[in-house]
């Protein structure tokens, strides 16, 4: 802790300097934070995945129906506890921008299947009750200003046709990461409504007995249909979404390139910024050799003045980004888990802190090796 | 008492045998000091004069630990430094040597209290103990006034008492000044060397000094001259005759 004023002490030698090397350190923490952000919400449907959930779509393709008779047929097969199905509605609220994920559900269900999302018991008996009731994620209702009792309109797009909704309730997520921008409302009155397509369901959501043998029940639900008008394909949840992000190209790559190429013109940057803030200091450095500080303090003084900026720069871009993510999704829908997960901070500052390191290392190692009388001859 | 001529013995503070230094500079090797013996005593004070490249500066530097000779033997107050590892030499440094150089060589974002604490950072005193010794060498130069001020707000001669400051705050066993006046007026060299003076005089230390500057090795008690490596004779100073 004595040394800390000779650390501060040099980090505002040049203010603008440093100021300019930390503000590079937050910028691209902070893009890396968002891209942290962006691969989350694409893959954050693979992790919050219900481990015990089937989901069975149309081997087709997952806009092919499957009939509501299939139902029973699941329930009665071994392994299976549990079986609910939804349907993808795909309306416009106001306008085409304004998307949101709309599910018809099974009501009798939905609450058993999906554990996760809570809802006030109150407000589900009056879901329950009311026909063209509906329920909408906190997020959801938070980005229109929606309330209990609000009437909301929905332009039929697949289901053609004005449809209202009254909304009866609002559902919270119980992690961090819980999707709240969805949109439920009765399997029953789009059945009953809907012009075609009557009795069948988009898909079936199945709960194991035991997770150990999802695989094999999954394999037991496509076999039991096989040869059928209506093949399935089962999958588990985190197979399923996974898959949808597969469809949206390998992000993951994406993601490491753009960050790869970010932090390595960070360490290009910071490693010059420190080599020339040593060269210009070498009488400085002599003196403390002279005075008795040894060649490893030097080493340590460097690298800890590199570190430090690291540290504070990483964090502050880290720190905006998390900010930014609390104003929850800006694109209104395209990434509804808009969220900065702490392991993503964490690594953003082990990597903030290894450029740190690697920009420091070489500036420090040759203060380290240099020769006092060298150095105060070239004063 | 000063010998040059190997007479003296090795309980002299600054023992010094034989002491050769070569370069090699483009294959041509270079004889910096040749030879060269010298006895210093605790409390002398002396000044080495010659001409430029006579080796002044390079026998300051291996007589501070700067350096390494490249043969012959140099011992201060009972430790022979020639053959210390580097890390033991840095740590002999800190206790034994203080530093007075021409540029001053403060460090330019640290006040005068912060620079003069620099020496004492390596020792195990409290915070209130470096806060007393600090002070009490800043009074000794006369800048307990000054100890809030940052090196570029100081004159040229009151950086080099805060760095005179600096180099007495650990009590060193002696003084290295490698041209403490040679970036300095007439005035304000004479009043550094009242002080380096008042150091020897009032509380006994010991002093070796390079200097081009005839009035200024004239307050030390003994000159002697280096030329081509080899220490040639010695004078009394003015001031102690």
């Amino acid at each position: 802790m004595k040394f800390l004023p000779l650390i501060i002490a040099n980090l505002f030698r040049k203010k603008i300097r440093t100021a300019l090397t930390v503000g590079s350190f937050a910028v691209s923490l902070f893009l890396f934070g968002l891209l942290a952000i962006v691969r989350g919400a694409f893959s954050q449907g693979v992790d919050v995945a219900g481990a015990d959930r089937l989901v069975v779509i149309n081997k087709v393709s997952l806009i092919q129906p499957l009939p509501l008779s299939y139902r029973d047929r699941l329930l009665r097969m071994s392994g299976i506890k549990l079986v609910t199905y939804d349907n993808w509605f795909g309306g416009v609220y106001q306008d085409e921008k304004n998307f949101f994920p709309q599910f018809a559900v099974d009501l009798e269900h939905q609450r058993a299947m999906y554990p996760e999302f809570k809802v006030p018991e109150e407000q589900w008996q009056a879901f329950a009750g009311d026909r063209e009731g509906a329920i909408a994620g906190q997020s959801l209702a938070d980005r229109f200003g929606w309330k209990v009792g609000d009437r909301i309109p929905i332009k039929g797009t697949i289901y053609t046709g004005a449809w209202e909704f009254n909304l009866r309730g609002i559902y919270q997520g119980t992690r961090a990461q819980d999707d709240t921008t969805q949109f439920w409302f009765h399997w029953d009155f789009l059945d009953e409504r809907r012009a075609f397509g009557k009795g069948d369901v988009g898909w079936y959501v199945v709960r194991v007995t035991n997770p150990d043998l999802s695989v094999q029940v999954a394999k037991t639900i496509d076999a039991e249909f096989a040869n059928s008008p209506f093949e399935t394909k089962t999958d588990t949840e985190k197979a399923f979404a996974a898959s949808f992000v597969k469809q949206m190209g390998n992000i993951e790559l994406l993601i490491l390139t753009v960050g790869g190429v970010v932090f390595f013109t960070l360490l290009l940057v910071t490693g010059n910024t420190m080599a020339i803030a040593v060269r210009e200091r070498v009488g400085e450095l002599a003196v403390l050799k002279a005075l008795g500080f040894s060649n490893r303090f030097v080493l340590l003084l460097v690298m800890m003045e590199s570190l430090t900026v690291a540290f504070i720069g990483g964090a502050l871009g880290l720190l905006l980004a998390k900010l930014f993510s609390l104003h929850g999704d800006p694109t209104r829908g395209i990434l509804p888990y808009f969220y900065l997960p702490p392991l993503a901070i964490v690594t953003g500052v082990a990597a903030a802190l290894l450029v740190g390191v690697a920009a420091g290392i070489l500036p420090a190692v040759s203060a380290m090796r240099l020769r006092v009388v060298d150095a105060i001859r070239r004063v | 008492m000063v010998r040059v001529d190997g007479s003296g013995s090795s309980a002299s503070l600054v023992h010094v045998r034989g002491l050769d230094k070569t370069y090699t500079r483009g294959g041509e090797v270079i004889h910096v000091l040749q030879g060269l013996n010298l006895d210093v005593d605790s409390g002398d004070f002396v000044a080495f004069m010659g001409p430029s490249g006579s080796g002044k500066t390079t026998l300051l530097n291996l007589l501070g630990g700067l350096d390494v000779p490249s043969a012959g033997t140099i011992s201060v107050a009972g430790d022979e430094i020639t053959h210390m590892s580097a890390s033991k030499l840095t740590a002999w440094r800190a206790r034994h040597v203080g530093f007075i150089f021409q540029m001053y060589n403060l460090i330019p974002v640290l006040t005068a209290f912060q620079n003069v604490e620099l020496p004492l950072l390596l020792t195990k005193l409290s915070k209130s103990e470096r806060r007393q010794h600090v002070e009490t060498a800043l009074q000794v130069v006369g800048l307990a006034d000054r100890m809030r001020h940052f090196p570029r707000q100081l004159s040229g001669g009151q950086e080099q008492r805060v760095a005179i400051a600096r180099a007495i705050v650990s009590d060193p066993t002696f003084l290295l000044c490698d041209e403490p006046t040679g970036d300095l007026d007439r005035k304000a060299a004479d009043e550094i060397m009242d002080l380096v003076g008042r150091l020897v005089q009032e509380f006994g230390k010991t002093v070796l000094m390079v200097t081009h500057d005839p009035a200024v090795a004239q307050r030390a008690q003994v000159t002697l001259r280096l030329e081509k490596g080899s220490l040639v004779g010695a004078l009394e100073g003015a001031s102690h005759t």
